[in-house]
């Protein structure tokens, strides 16, 4: 139980109609680096917003470093960073102005925590006399990570901080998780985009409101349990058509240039596939067996839930 | 069907915000029927250019048409002959499914009768029928993103222009989205689409990549890799972009 820095039960939240988290329950290491993955509408921001203290919990409970998050919330507040996923520093105030605001409100210097927001830091004090406002949506969430840092947090909540966010930005930011994370810092982070799955420790699979698994991402791959191959040709579009054909295909779907087909049965083999295609007309084929994906996993959780 | 029509003509386009030269000489040309990827890191200029094509901005210079119109002069006539949706804004979230389609379809001049028979037709090939007087805000986002989609070749445009549609949206629903592409390029209509999944890339005609306010590539994707010595759009998309990066 003391292992665990975030730990939550049964946790549920409604508005008005709709169940935007429906009794979710996970425990997360000290020191973790955690992503729930899932699309918008999943639940991810609600499910943070009373991890932070900013919503209560209709039912269940969730603690942080074991300070329960609605009657201890004072003192949890103080020991968490969050950056939400809309910008919500103050636009009026400079690069500087912001940080040094954040540091104060919790008692503590710039200067004391430097270390931890260097790296992030240096990339945006050149502008540090520029307003928050006026940065430019890669500058802003730079600073906005140093802002949730500053008073060195023992818990990092960033939600969706990649979001409509570039390939190489993603890449950099993600890098600078795995600094943090050796700092001892327990992250959680959401994202939309399944491919950042791999980057995490952990990861919990999330959708409609529900966990639809939680575990390490190499795990989640390896116990797909089902044949996945990796179909090319030069007609991608009937391409699918002619897979779903198959006996046996469960499921063909574009990733990329590429069909990745997940079969029912393991007696087939890529030669029979290509055989199979050559008769339907395909041409320029290239047919391997592959692990499957994180989404590709989340596909199939999504369909075999509903 | 690709053609060698062009229908966005772009030469030596210029903007420029103060000093600040925001779209540098950009040419290329988008032919009728194409689906192509327009990509680019943040602030590489992609939405000041984008802005400029659906005729919301004037350039600074340089000769620019859309579907046949030019942007310094006609701009009230592109409007009336593209599409456009975005991620963040695309639909009134307190009006009904058949609402907006209606106000959609009245602010393009389409008669009652027109907007009446094509929105039967459209709300049956999406399979909403029977929630057409739900409010947008009821739905799930993958819905409205595909009935946004919907709404803006409504009018039956000569191009749309999808800026990010897909962002955040499930992988299902991201791949039915992709298909309704498909299949508005197979009737005609030309897709100007800008992402950040590079998995998307691959599914576009061609893919121009901007990089600090240049075009810096622009092939088929097979094109790209090749040139880029790359295995995936994801890699091309890094190696480009990479070496130029401003904070």
């Amino acid at each position: 139980m003391e292992k665990n820095a975030v730990i939550a039960e049964n946790l549920s939240k409604s508005f008005k109609k709709v169940n935007a988290v429906k009794s979710v329950s996970f425990g997360i290491g000290k020191g973790e680096l955690f992503g729930f993955i899932g699309p918008d509408g999943a639940g991810k921001s609600t499910l943070f917003r009373m991890l932070v203290t900013l919503l209560l919990p209709d039912e269940g409970k969730a603690s942080i470093s074991g300070l329960d998050v609605v009657s201890d919330f004072r003192k949890v507040r103080n020991i968490l960073g969050y950056m939400p996923g809309k910008f919500s520093l103050y636009q009026d105030l400079t690069v500087e102005q912001n940080l040094n605001f954040y540091a104060t409100i919790f008692g503590t210097t710039v200067k004391e925590n430097y270390h931890l927001i260097k790296d992030i830091y240096v990339q945006i004090e050149p502008f540090k006399n520029r307003l928050a406002g006026n940065l430019s949506g890669g500058m802003k969430q730079k600073l906005a990570l140093s802002c949730a840092l500053i008073h060195k947090p023992e818990v990092l909540v960033l939600d969706e901080p990649t979001t409509g966010v570039d390939a190489v930005s993603r890449k950099e930011f993600w890098e600078m998780l795995g600094r943090l994370k050796h700092e001892g810092i327990t992250i959680l982070v959401s994202t939309p985009y399944m491919d950042e799955a791999i980057l995490c420790d952990r990861v919990a699979l999330i959708q409609d409101g529900s966990i639809l698994r939680i575990d390490k991402p190499d795990e989640i791959t390896k116990s797909f349990g089902k044949p996945v191959f990796a179909v090319k040709s030069d007609r991608t579009h009937d391409l699918i058509l002619d897979l779903k054909s198959f006996r046996g295909v469960e499921a063909a779907n574009l990733f990329g240039n590429q069909v990745h087909v997940v079969m029912n049965n393991s007696d087939v083999d890529a030669g029979q596939i290509t055989t199979f295609l050559k008769e339907k007309g395909q041409t320029s084929l290239d047919v391997r067996e592959i692990e499957a994906g994180i989404e590709d996993c989340f596909i199939d959780l999504m369909i075999n839930k509903s | 069907m690709v053609t060698t029509e062009s229908i966005i003509h772009v030469r030596n386009m210029v903007k420029k915000f103060g000093g600040f030269v925001a779209n540098d000489n950009l040419n290329f040309d988008v032919y009728r029927g194409e689906i192509f990827g327009f990509l680019g890191a943040n602030g590489a200029g992609k939405t000041t250019a984008m802005k400029i094509l659906c005729g919301l901005s004037l350039p600074t210079s340089g000769e620019i048409k859309v579907a046949g119109f030019d942007v310094y002069k006609e701009t009230n006539l592109i409007k009336r002959n593209i599409g456009y949706m975005s991620q963040r804004f695309s639909l009134y979230e307190d009006l009904s499914v058949y609402e907006n389609i209606r106000f959609y379809g009245g602010i393009y001049g389409l008669s009652r009768k027109l907007i009446r028979e094509r929105a039967d037709f459209l709300l049956e090939t999406l399979n909403l029928s029977d929630i057409r007087n739900k409010l947008i805000k009821d739905l799930p986002l993958g819905w409205r993103q595909k009935l946004a989609f919907s709404v803006a070749i409504f009018h039956k445009p000569g191009i749309v222009f999808l800026d990010e549609p897909t962002g955040g949206v499930d992988p299902i629903t991201r791949r039915q989205f992709w298909e309704m592409i498909y299949q508005a390029a197979a009737d005609g209509i030309t897709v100007f689409v800008t992402t950040h999944y590079m998995d998307e890339a691959e599914y576009c005609n061609r893919v121009s990549i901007m990089v600090d306010g240049k075009i810096r590539a622009l092939d088929t994707p097979e094109g790209l890799k090749k040139q880029f010595a790359a295995a995936t759009m994801n890699e091309v998309f890094l190696k480009l972009a990479r070496n130029n990066q401003s904070v």
